[in-house]
């Protein structure tokens, strides 16, 4: 009976969604002020329904509710509690019930945060919340009722692939999909916008905070994602160019030139149609990789259940919203105005030269990811492109991309004097050329990236203290800085010091570890030892070992430094019992500088083992710029220009919402 | 209408694309990575799960088409399968059973339950078999030809549309080929 409930819910919550996509945005355009007035109370009827839903798929797990078929497929009695709890978003049916939920959160989100925007401007991009919602509500309940019944009812689950059983992965698709659901925020305005053919700075400022919280959702979950490869899959690796993983970069991509485009027409009202087709373009992409994950169309590591019908609807659905919408834009673009203009040298033009370069790279992964479909679909045979094309179009790209991050920041809108800019980047061109050049000789394997790397790690933090100590020419002292901060639009300043730091730490992170890391696959005996570089790892042997829902030989490899025992590492290779699959479970030393990682091959019989030991220098410093960045996007959203009236109206009227979110997303 | 022509181009671009995606629909990339299609399928020799001293080998598929499914008793997605099974056994459909990693009283009373589709059933106690077949989940179905060759494999549980639409036309097209 609960599960009906649940299904019941799910169906109120489509009627909703009807509502909201139709009577707002009618509303507006001739003007029914109780029409638009629906559109906040229903968005918060979808969002109560949903939750409902949700919460019911989610006891039916918790209390093994096998005759819900999508229960029986993906959950177990054994399964520990907090992976009951992700089991909910382990596959198909769940992971998409997930997603409207969260459509449906920013949409109530936007609904209570945006009290000092026009009315129709507000039930105007709800209205755009609504149709999007209506889509992926059809799909759930058409073609992937998370609700089924199954009978007879199997006495044990299915259970929840080994390798989402994990707290990285447990938490990754949320954030992720917080990322790209976010970005549908900055299309509905954008859509908004176009229909009421008011693109203006307003807009750029009501878009710009929603953009970059997506936009930090989104680079959390890719860096979690990255995190969790790296420790999950036993290979070391940290990303794989894999269709899934592209899925989730291309919105990352176009999501920053979009939220660096936006910084443009909000100050200098340049660029309109530009931003406009970037957001567009962003949430396309968004909803370009949902329908590479779900249709089958390419084959991953991490694709689910992969089905044509589904794949077709989505299809269907992509055409509509993106077709549409790109329609829509075609048809009002002329007439946008041009806005303000700017000369050959200014910030406007190295923003330009930054955007269309992510563009680029954006289409370059786009091309890499379809490639094998598109050799497919014209019959020139079955290929995938590999790795090593990813990586070199990657770092043909970067550079250039990162001279311009370095220059912009100190160059003027507008019009920028050549000589004068040339005078501020003096001593980062110096200390970048001379550091890359130290690092870089004497040449040998690899030296030549290094330096490379490190001159435009340089560069970027050197530019940016420039950068720094000319703001703070009438400040002084730490006094001075913490006030700056605190001044009206310094946390978007900070916020961009912060991220482009990031970059530059992820930018050594990745070359040192690709360039300088060391590997070795080896035999070993219980009580034999091996030198790798300054380490010497001896291997004491596996024995068995139980988990709650799996068995694993644990075995034991002491690190050694100098004589001095450094670490004790516990690989595992366990298998899950009910799907009888094998998983790799690294033992990982971890380090500022390095990190040891040791994991388990086969047995090779006699207590032998075939162990692959790695060093990885500098890899945590990957990840480490991923925070970075996102905790530079969270301050620059949490600049108190964004926030000022609503925090004033919340003061005057308390409003029912909490303010803590406030904080965050206005 | 030049001006609006231009601003056409990101529609007409996607639209390309849209095309495209379309067209992978129809292409089905599950069929790619399987090494063992149009191979001799590997050999095998194991106990018959319901009288473990008669062996069964891949020689007892030769002469006809033959579908080998592999199943167990803690395969959900395989209970889901099982009366698709019962049905083509009783269009005909030869079926042998490969039972994968499973416990032989739980698998005997499996079938007593939901009933027999199989003609026999392989017991592969350790799973070597499997790993020599290339299965890397529960179910797994192959389609092998008169002359011992796997010609397709189905990954996960078989469904009403792709017997349908894709199993039964091979399988009266491999029927018509010479043994």
């Amino acid at each position: 009976m609960i599960p009906e409930l649940g299904h019941f819910a799910l169906i109120l919550a489509l009627c909703m969604a009807i509502i909201q996509a139709i009577f707002p945005l009618v509303g507006s355009l001739n003007r029914t002020p109780d029409w638009v007035a629906l559109a906040r109370p229903v968005a918060w009827g979808q969002f109560v329904f949903l939750s409902l839903s949700f919460g019911i798929l989610t006891h039916a797990f918790l209390v093994n509710d096998f005759s819900v078929l999508y229960v029986a497929q993906h959950g177990n009695t054994e399964l520990p509690t907090i992976y009951k709890i992700s089991a909910v978003w382990g596959a198909h049916e769940g992971s998409l019930l997930l997603w409207v939920l969260i459509l449906s959160g920013w949409t109530v989100a936007v609904a209570s945060l945006t009290r000092n925007l026009p009315d129709e401007v507000v039930a105007r991009v709800l209205s755009v919340m609504g149709m999007i919602s209506i889509g992926f509500l059809s799909f759930l309940l058409f073609t992937s009722n998370p609700f089924e019944r199954l009978f007879p009812v199997p006495v044990q689950g299915g259970d929840l692939n080994p390798l989402l059983q994990d707290f990285g992965l447990a938490v990754h698709p949320p954030m992720l999909y917080m990322g790209y659901v976010g970005m549908s925020v900055a299309f509905s305005f954008a859509i908004a916008a176009l229909i009421g053919g008011r693109l203006d700075s307003a807009w750029a400022r009501w878009s710009r905070p929603w953009t970059l919280v997506a936009w930090v959702f989104l680079t959390i979950g890719i860096t979690l994602g990255s995190w969790w490869a790296y420790y999950e899959l036993g290979w070391g690796g940290w990303w794989f160019w894999d269709p899934v993983e592209n899925a989730s970069f291309m919105p990352w991509l176009a999501g920053t030139a979009l939220i660096h485009s936006l910084a443009v027409t909000e100050k200098r009202g340049a660029f309109k149609r530009w931003t406009v087709l970037l957001a567009l373009l962003a949430f396309s992409l968004s909803l370009l990789g949902t329908f590479l994950v779900r249709s089958g169309v390419l084959t991953s590591v991490h694709s689910f259940a992969a089905d044509p019908a589904r794949g077709l609807f989505i299809l269907m659905f992509l055409l509509f919203v993106i077709g549409g919408s790109l329609f829509l834009y075609a048809l009002r673009a002329p007439g946008i105005s041009r806005g303000g203009g700017f000369a050959n040298l200014s910030r406007e033009s190295m923003l330009l030269g930054n955007n269309l370069l992510l563009l680029v790279i954006t289409a370059l992964v786009l091309l890499g990811t379809l490639a094998p479909l598109l050799y497919d679909a014209f019959q020139w045979g079955k290929i995938s492109v590999g790795f090593p094309w990813f990586t070199s179009m990657f770092v043909m790209f970067t550079p250039p991309l990162i001279v311009l991050m370095g220059a912009a920041p100190l160059t003027r809108w507008k019009q920028q004097d050549p000589a004068a800019l040339l005078r501020s980047l003096r001593l980062a061109l110096g200390i970048s050329i001379v550091a890359g050049l130290v690092m870089a000789l004497p040449v040998r394997e690899g030296s030549l990236s290094a330096g490379l790397a490190v001159a435009l790690s340089l560069w970027l933090l050197s530019t940016l203290l420039t950068s720094l100590k000319q703001r703070l020419k009438n400040r002084s002292g730490v006094g001075g800085l913490l006030a700056d901060i605190a001044s009206r639009g310094g946390r978007s300043y900070y916020g961009m010091w912060v991220a482009h730091a990031g970059i530059a730490v992820f930018v050594i992170g990745v070359t040192f570890v690709t360039q300088y890391d060391i590997e070795k696959d080896v035999r070993m005996s219980p009580g034999q030892e091996i030198q790798l570089n300054d380490y010497r790892f001896r291997f004491d042997g596996a024995v068995p070992h139980k988990g709650p829902n799996y068995t694993a030989q644990r075995g034991t490899v002491r690190v050694f430094r100098d004589g001095k025992e450094i670490a004790v590492l516990h690989p595992e290779k366990r298998t899950y019992l009910v799907q009888s699959r094998p998983m790799t479970e690294a033992g990982i030393d971890a380090g500022f500088l390095r990190d040891i990682y040791v994991s388990l091959g086969e047995p090779l019989g006699n207590g032998d083992w075939a162990v692959r030991l790695y060093y990885k220098p500098f890899v945590r410093w990957i990840w480490l710029g991923g925070i970075l960045i996102a905790i530079g996007g969270l301050l620059a959203a949490s600049d108190p220009r964004y926030r000022m009236r609503v925090l004033a109206r919340m003061r005057g009227s308390r409003t029912a919402t909490g303010t803590t979110t406030a904080e965050v997303h206005a | 209408m030049p001006r609006f022509v231009r601003y056409l181009a990101p529609l007409v671009a996607f639209i390309a694309l849209a095309g495209l995606l379309y067209k992978g629909l129809s292409l089905d990339p599950k069929l790619v990575p399987s090494p063992l299609i149009d191979k001799p399928a590997p050999a095998f020799s194991l106990p018959l799960l319901q009288h473990p001293d008669t062996l069964i080998s891949n020689s007892d598929f030769k002469g006809e088409v033959t579908l080998f499914n592999v199943w167990a008793t803690w395969c959900v997605a395989c209970r889901q399968e099982h009366p698709l099974l019962m049905q083509l056994a009783k269009q005909g459909v030869r079926i042998y059973g490969l039972n994968y990693k499973d416990e032989r009283a739980a698998a005997k009373r499996w079938l007593q339950m939901f009933g027999d589709p199989y003609l026999a059933n392989a017991f592969d106690e350790d799973g070597r078999t499997g790993i020599n077949w290339g299965v890397y989940g529960t179910p797994e179905t192959f389609v092998v030809d008169k002359k011992g060759i796997i010609r397709h494999k189905v990954i996960g549980p078989l469904t009403s549309e792709s017997i349908k639409h894709e199993l039964l036309p091979l399988l009266k097209q491999l029927q018509e080929e010479d043994g």
